[in-house]
C-alpha cells in the first residue's frame, strides 16, 4: 500500500529535466502520451467511449432522458455533465459526494461541449417549452496518472460521436418510440489541451509526477475552427501574460492533432 | 418573474445598455473594516454587485488533521445569498459556488505568505449580497483588501477584472445580461509585482487574436482596480488621522 | 540605490519601497533585489534598512516575552491559554506548580480555571509546535484585580516608550500598577476605578497617536489636565 507521491529526490529530478527541455519519459515538452480510444463498449448506454492517455484511463457514458427545458431556452435540449473520481482510480480518491476536484473537472468538460455548441441542442426538442431530451454525460475516471481533463474531454467527445438516439414520434402529447436509430447530431469537436508550468517552462499533458511538482496548470479548449471556447487555470501558482499567449498558440496546434484521433473525417 | 431580454446590448455608437463605453468599468466603491468580529473585512459595490468579504485568522485549524506542517492552509468560501439573484437561489452551495471557491482560493494563495504561519488556517468568506455579473472578480478584489485589512502579510494585492466579447465588440467588465447575451466572458486576476496571472477562465468563443486583445483589456482593467484597492486601504488610515487632527485642533482651540 | 517613498508615507502590500543595497526590515520582503511592503502601514528608512510600521498586525510569540493570556481549557496535564496569537499556548502543570505534579492530589481547576487571566512568560516556541508558557517567575500568575485592555500589538513599544519613559510617566501620573503583555494586552491595577480610567484613557490616546511626535508630553499634559479638572469637580461637590 505505497503512496503514489513521488519522493523529493525524484520530484527534483522531474523538475530539473524540464528546465533542460526534457521529460522523464523521453517526451518533448509539447508531446502527448500515447492515446488509445475505444468507443461503444457499454451497450446499455446510448453512447460510450474509453480513452487511455498514457496510463490515465477515463470512461464516459452518455444516457438520454426526457425532461423539461430551461425557461430561457424552451426549444433546446439540456446537457448535464457529471464527473466521478472513482476511488479505485487512485489512493487519493475517497468515496463520497463529489468534491471540488470532480466538480471542476465536470464543469470544464461541460464548458468545452457547451460553448463550442458541439451538440445541436435545437434538434433535441420534442415539444417546445414542454419536453426536450436531456443528455447526461457521465465521466468516470478509472485510473489517475495525470491530466484527467484532457483525457475526459477526449473521451466525452468520442462518446458523443458514438451516441445514438432512438427514432420517435409525438402522438397525442405522448412520445412513441419508433424502430431504428440515428446518431446524435454533433456540430463541433472541442478538444482540451492542458499545460503544467514547471520551473517556468510549459509542458503539455503533464503526467502524475509532473502534476505533483508543477506550479500551476492551464487548460485551453479549442474547437474545430481553432477558436478557443474554454479556459481554466488551476493550481496555486501563476502564469505571465506571455506564457498564456504562448500556451494559446501551442494549444491550437495540439488540439488539431488530438482531434484527428477521435474524429475520423 | 424573468426580465424581458433586451433587443440590443450595444448600440451603433458603441454605447452599452448602461451608458458605458466599450472599455469602461462600472463605478466601484470599496469600504475597509466593515465587520466588527472578523480579523479583516471589506465591502465592494461594483455597478449593481454588492459583495462582502471577511477574513478570520491565522488561527488554529479545526479539524486538526487539515493542518499543514509548513504553512497556513487557506480556506475559501464563495457563496451567493438566496436573494442576490433575479430568481431566488437555494442557500445550499451549488456546483458553481464550489468551483468558484476553489479557483478563488487558488487565485489568492500565491499572494499570501502562508509559510510564515505553519499549522494554522486563514478562513476567507465571500458573500455575494447582490449579483450582476463579474461577481468572482469583484469577490477576489474585495477579498484581497480584506486580507490586507486583517494584517496578514502579503506579496501584493490581487486585482481582478473580466473582459469579453459582446455583439462583436471587445468589452471590459461585463454585466450579467452582457455575459448571458454575449459571445465570450473572461475573468482574470493579476498580481502586479510578480507580473502574475493567478486566475484565468473563459467561456464563449474567441479567435487567437481576439483572445490576446481581451487579455490585454482585462489587464488594463486590473490596473485600475489596483489603484482603487490601494485608495480604499489608505482612506481607512486617513479617516483615523483626520479624526485625531480634528481632536487636536479642537483641544488646542479650547486653551 | 533608489527609494520610492518618503518617510512616514502610507504603503500597501506589494508597493515597491527600495532597490538593491537596502536591507529588508519588518513587514517587508526582498525579492530579486527589490524590497516590497507586505502590510499596510507607514514606511520608514533608517540607515540602510527599510521597514514598515504596520497599522494592524497580530502577535507572533517570541521566547522570553511576557504575555497576558486567558485560560480556555483545563486538560489532564495543564491548561490551554489564549494569548491572542495564531497559536494557542500551553501551560503545563510542571510550569505552574513549585513542586512535582501529582494528578491524584492536585486539582488543576482550583489553581486556574477556564476564564482566568494569567500573566505568563513564553519559554519555548518554534515552527513545529505551539508556544509553551510558565508562571513560575516573580510577577507571574493569576490576575485577581484590575482591568485588562487590548491594543494592537504593534503599538506596545510606544506604550513602553524609549527606555521605558512613557510607561514610567503613566505609572507616576496615574498611581497605577501597569503590566504590559507583549501580546497586546495591558493590565491596569489602581487604587481607585478613577485612577484606572485615567490610565486607560492615556493608553487609548497613545494607541491612536502612536505615529506622532511629542506624544509623551501631550499624554502627560492630558493626564494632568484630567486630574486637575477632577480636583475642581471634587471641591465643587464638596461645597454644595
Amino acid at each position: 500500500m505505497s503512496s503514489l507521491m513521488a519522493s523529493r529526490v525524484r520530484q527534483k529530478r522531474v523538475a530539473q529535466l524540464v528546465s533542460r527541455g526534457k521529460r522523464l519519459d523521453g517526451r518533448g515538452l509539447t508531446d502527448y502520451r500515447e492515446v488509445q480510444v475505444e468507443a461503444g463498449l457499454i451497450e446499455r448506454a446510448e453512447g460510450s467511449a474509453r480513452v487511455r492517455l498514457g496510463k490515465t484511463e477515463v470512461l464516459v457514458g452518455v444516457k438520454f432522458e426526457m425532461g423539461e427545458p430551461f425557461p430561457d431556452t424552451p426549444n433546446e435540449g439540456v446537457l448535464t455533465v457529471n464527473a466521478e473520481l472513482v476511488p479505485l482510480a487512485s489512493p487519493t480518491f475517497e468515496p463520497g459526494p463529489p468534491d471540488e476536484n470532480s466538480i471542476e473537472l465536470a464543469r470544464v468538460v461541460d464548458r468545452g461541449i457547451r460553448e463550442s455548441k458541439a451538440i445541436a441542442v435545437e434538434e433535441l426538442c420534442i415539444e417546445p417549452g414542454e419536453k426536450v431530451f436531456v443528455v447526461f454525460v457521465d465521466v468516470y475516471v478509472l485510473n489517475h496518472d495525470g491530466n484527467l481533463i484532457d483525457a475526459s474531454c477526449l473521451a466525452a467527445l468520442a462518446a458523443l460521436l458514438n451516441t445514438k438516439m432512438f427514432n420517435y414520434e409525438v402522438k397525442e402529447g405522448e412520445v412513441k418510440i419508433k424502430p431504428g436509430y440515428k446518431p446524435l447530431p454533433i456540430r463541433n469537436y472541442p478538444v482540451a489541451v492542458t499545460f503544467a508550468k514547471i520551473n517556468d517552462k510549459l509542458v503539455v499533458d503533464p503526467w502524475l509526477e509532473e502534476e505533483q511538482v508543477m506550479d500551476a496548470r492551464l487548460t485551453m479548449t479549442v474547437e474545430k475552427e481553432g477558436k478557443i471556447c474554454a479556459i481554466q487555470k488551476g493550481g496555486y501558482g501563476y502564469f505571465t501574460a506571455e506564457q498564456v499567449f504562448e500556451a494559446s498558440k501551442i494549444a491550437r496546434e495540439k488540439a488539431e492533432e488530438q482531434r484527428k484521433l477521435v474524429v475520423k473525417e | 418573474m424573468s426580465q424581458k431580454k433586451p433587443e440590443k446590448l450595444i448600440d451603433e455608437n458603441d454605447v452599452r445598455l448602461d451608458g458605458r463605453k466599450l472599455n469602461e468599468m462600472r463605478p466601484i466603491k470599496i469600504e475597509v473594516g466593515v465587520l466588527g468580529n472578523a480579523d479583516g473585512s471589506a465591502y465592494i459595490e461594483q455597478g449593481k454587485n454588492k459583495i462582502l468579504a471577511a477574513v478570520y485568522g491565522p488561527k488554529e485549524v479545526h479539524p486538526k488533521h487539515l493542518a499543514l506542517p509548513d504553512r497556513a492552509v487557506l480556506r475559501c468560501r464563495y457563496h451567493m445569498a438566496p436573494f442576490s439573484v433575479e430568481e431566488r437561489k437555494s442557500p445550499a452551495p451549488s456546483r458553481r459556488e464550489l468551483e468558484l471557491s476553489k479557483v478563488i482560493r487558488e487565485c489568492l494563495e500565491p499572494s499570501i505568505f502562508t509559510e510564515y504561519y505553519p499549522r494554522t488556517s486563514i478562513d476567507l468568506f465571500i458573500e455575494v449580497l447582490q449579483a450582476d455579473g463579474g461577481t468572482r472578480c469583484a469577490g477576489i478584489t474585495v477579498a484581497s483588501v480584506a486580507l490586507a485589512d486583517a494584517g496578514i502579510p502579503m506579496r501584493d494585492l490581487v486585482n481582478a477584472c473580466a473582459a469579453g466579447k459582446v455583439e462583436g465588440r471587445l468589452v471590459l467588465d461585463l454585466t450579467d445580461v452582457e455575459d448571458k447575451g454575449g459571445e465570450a466572458d473572461m475573468p482574470l486576476a493579476y498580481m502586479p509585482s510578480a507580473n502574475a496571472i493567478t486566475l484565468l477562465q473563459m467561456d464563449g468563443m474567441l479567435t487567437g487574436e481576439e483572445f490576446e486583445q481581451v487579455v490585454n483589456l482585462a489587464l488594463d482593467g486590473c490596473k485600475q482596480i489596483g489603484q482603487i484597492q490601494k485608495e480604499a486601504l489608505r482612506s481607512k488610515y486617513v479617516v483615523a488621522k483626520e479624526a485625531e487632527t480634528e481632536k487636536e485642533e479642537a483641544e488646542a482651540g479650547e486653551k | 540605490m533608489p527609494v520610492f517613498y518618503e518617510r512616514k508615507q502610507l504603503v500597501t502590500p506589494g508597493d515597491l519601497l527600495a532597490e538593491n543595497d537596502y536591507l529588508a526590515g519588518e513587514n517587508t520582503h526582498k525579492e530579486n533585489g527589490r524590497i516590497y511592503a507586505t502590510r499596510v502601514g507607514l514606511v520608514n528608512y533608517e540607515d540602510k534598512r527599510v521597514f514598515v510600521v504596520a497599522l494592524k498586525s497580530f502577535y507572533v510569540p517570541m521566547v522570553e516575552d511576557t504575555v497576558i493570556g486567558k485560560v480556555v481549557e483545563v486538560t489532564l496535564g495543564g491548561w490551554v491559554v489564549d494569548i491572542r496569537a495564531p497559536y494557542l499556548a500551553m501551560l503545563r502543570a510542571s510550569d505552574a506548580l513549585e513542586r512535582p505534579f501529582k494528578p491524584q492530589k492536585d486539582d488543576l481547576p482550583s489553581l486556574f480555571d477556564a476564564g482566568d487571566m494569567l500573566i505568563a512568560k513564553i519559554v519555548a516556541y518554534d515552527r513545529t509546535r505551539d508556544p509553551l508558557l510558565t508562571v513560575l517567575e516573580r510577577g507571574l500568575g493569576k490576575i485577581t484585580r484590575g482591568q485588562i485592555i487590548e491594543i494592537t500589538p504593534t503599538k506596545i513599544p510606544r506604550v513602553i516608550g524609549k527606555q521605558g519613559s512613557m510607561i514610567s510617566m503613566l505609572k507616576q501620573e496615574t498611581g497605577c500598577q501597569i503590566t504590559i503583555g507583549q501580546n497586546g494586552r495591558i493590565l491596569i491595577s489602581g487604587k481607585s476605578p478613577e485612577d484606572e480610567r485615567l490610565a486607560v484613557m492615556a493608553i487609548r490616546k497613545i494607541e491612536q497617536e502612536a505615529h506622532t511626535t511629542g506624544l509623551t508630553d501631550r499624554v502627560t499634559e492630558m493626564l494632568k489636565k484630567e486630574k486637575g479638572e477632577k480636583e475642581v469637580v471634587k471641591n465643587v461637590t464638596e461645597e454644595t
